[in-house]
């Protein structure tokens, strides 16, 4: 029973980091059909960022880890937007120009990033809570889970927020569903389109301060590698819906925690064979658009 | 004819590499309704769609004496042309209050004038657009473009697949709109046209053919086969049974 507990709350853990960049990328997708091949790229600046700025304000503490999730925050807003509004904004409708970009700048940014900070991991520092575990149904559960959890349901909530009270909401809402329709009433589609990079930028930037604690160090891949399971997730969880997000992102998570754990560490295989099984059986994924 | 509100000369327009509207010349006068009329596939769809730069297009367009070709579509419409396309393109996923909400292109909506003209659409502000029926996401889709003051409406064949009651309703909702700004009107149902059109433009083959009073050839049996492909009295036919 405990390790049931164990697995399915660690999963939980790491769907919540799974979202944080998954939702970017769904919402992306969504509203403009751009599939973000460098959103790994955000997140791995604001992480080496909102590091090198948390350790010199107090490392290893709640107050650094509060400035490094701030900094991180506003680097992935930033360089999103940035991203969108240089290279993007001339590309739209135009895919193959766009996986291209956006490949390029993955790759650069990597060899940047390792060019700057090395190819090492960089371990960090994380408050001594968050290091220790607490015991839920017999079940030793490391308390950084917690605290994933509960920014990813807070970032979730909030975009939902985002998306049902407020104006631009609504722009990205019909968006989604009619984009040139959502012009042909007069409005400028093209500033929701920086404002969905900059949010989306912005989780991902907190999923990339996360993932440093949840990994315990900082890296020039780490964008990459959370990037290919955030587009199983989005995929699965169907392109451009942010709930299909979030539930693909537990499904996913806690699937690879079990197999991980039950059928000798062959997690990472399993959640790909699941992608195909969906793929196969449901091509739009679980709350995907009909194409 | 007074002075035109929107002035078209020698626009094309052109689909994935396809050109659908080829060297098109009009005029839409500043009051009363003008048709757009012609057989299917002739590009009177994309005639719209072009003046609003929904698809690429060259020549000239003008909306009460500016130049309106070189801007965004978003921009067009902001000058004051309502839009309301053809199948409706109801966002489904909305409520009908949002996308009356997101229409609005100002502080000063004409929410009272659009409650007024579709009383119904008004009561369901709360339910999904998706959920109504054909009839009742024309009206929504009628109602975005006139909670809005314009100084002109393109509208896209507001009647297609709708009930014959319904389209009795959407005449007189578009009736009450022309009293106050003019309309340019794409519609297939001869006796919406008689009842609404003062002006007619025919298009044949992606050209305009004919352009006059709505008279001239609604009161000619043999232009109406001509340019329009059909007998008046197939379609007094096809009115008297609805």
């Amino acid at each position: 029973m405990s390790t049931v507990v164990l697995l399915v709350i660690t999963g939980l853990g790491l769907g919540a980091l799974y979202f944080l960049v998954a939702s970017g990328l769904s919402l992306i997708y969504g509203l403009m059909g751009v599939l973000n091949l460098a959103h790994g790229s955000f997140l791995t600046i604001s992480a080496f960022l909102g590091w090198e700025v948390g350790r010199r304000v107090s490392d290893g503490t709640w107050l650094g880890l509060a400035v490094s999730a701030l900094v991180g925050i506003a680097v992935g807003a930033i360089v999103a937007a940035l991203t969108e509004y240089l290279l993007i904004r001339r590309l739209y409708e135009r895919h193959i120009e766009q996986a291209l970009v956006t490949v390029g700048l993955s790759l650069a940014s990597v060899a940047l990033f390792e060019g700057i900070w090395g190819t090492d991991p960089i371990y960090t520092e994380k408050p001594d809570w968050l290091g220790q575990t607490t015991v839920i149904l017999g079940a030793k559960i490391p308390n950084d889970r917690f605290l994933l959890i509960a920014c990813a349901l807070l970032v979730l909530g909030g975009i939902v927020l985002f998306l049902r009270r407020t104006r631009y909401g609504l722009i990205i809402r019909a968006g989604v569903e009619n984009r040139s329709m959502v012009t042909a009433l007069g409005i400028d589609v093209r500033r929701s389109f920086t404002l969905v990079f900059a949010i989306g930028g912005a989780a991902a930037g907190l999923g990339g301060v996360l993932s440093s604690v949840y990994y315990g160090y900082v890296s020039a891949h780490l964008g990459s590698t959370l990037l290919i399971f955030a587009f199983i997730v989005t995929v699965i969880g169907g392109l451009g819906s942010l709930t299909g997000a979030a539930i693909a992102s537990v499904l996913v998570a806690v699937l690879q925690q079990f197999a991980n754990f039950y059928l000798g560490g062959t997690g990472d295989l399993v959640v790909v064979i699941a992608l195909a099984a969906v793929l196969l059986v449901r091509p739009r994924g679980l709350l995907g658009k009909v194409a | 004819m007074s002075a035109p509100i929107l002035t078209v000369r020698r626009l094309s327009g052109r689909i994935a590499g396809q050109q659908v509207v080829e060297n098109v010349s009009f005029e839409v006068p500043a009051t009363g309704v003008t048709a757009l009329l012609g057989r299917n596939g002739v590009g009177k769809t994309s005639t719209i769609r072009s003046i609003l730069g929904l698809i690429d297009r060259t020549g000239e367009v003008t909306l009460d004496g500016h130049r309106i070709d070189r801007l965004p579509t978003h921009r067009i419409v902001q000058q004051g042309v309502g839009y309301v396309p053809e199948d409706r393109e109801v966002f489904g996923s909305l409520t009908v209050g949002e996308n009356l909400r997101l229409a609005e292109r100002d502080d000063r909506p004409r929410r009272d004038f659009v409650a007024q003209l579709f009383p119904d659409i008004h009561d369901r502000r709360a339910q999904r657009a998706g959920t109504l029926s054909g009839g009742q996401q024309q009206m929504v889709s009628l109602a975005r473009a006139l909670v809005n003051e314009n100084r002109l409406l393109l509208v896209d064949e507001p009647t297609k697949g709708l009930a014959p009651k319904i389209v009795d309703e959407v005449a007189v909702a578009l009736a009450e709109a022309a009293r106050t700004v003019p309309m340019l009107l794409v519609e297939q149902n001869l006796h919406v046209i008689r009842a609404l059109a003062d002006r007619v433009v025919v298009l044949s083959g992606g050209r305009v053919v004919f352009t006059g009073e709505a008279a001239d050839l609604l009161d000619d049996e043999d232009r109406i086969q001509r340019y329009l492909g059909v007998h008046d009295a197939d379609a007094a036919a096809e009115g008297s049974s609805r």
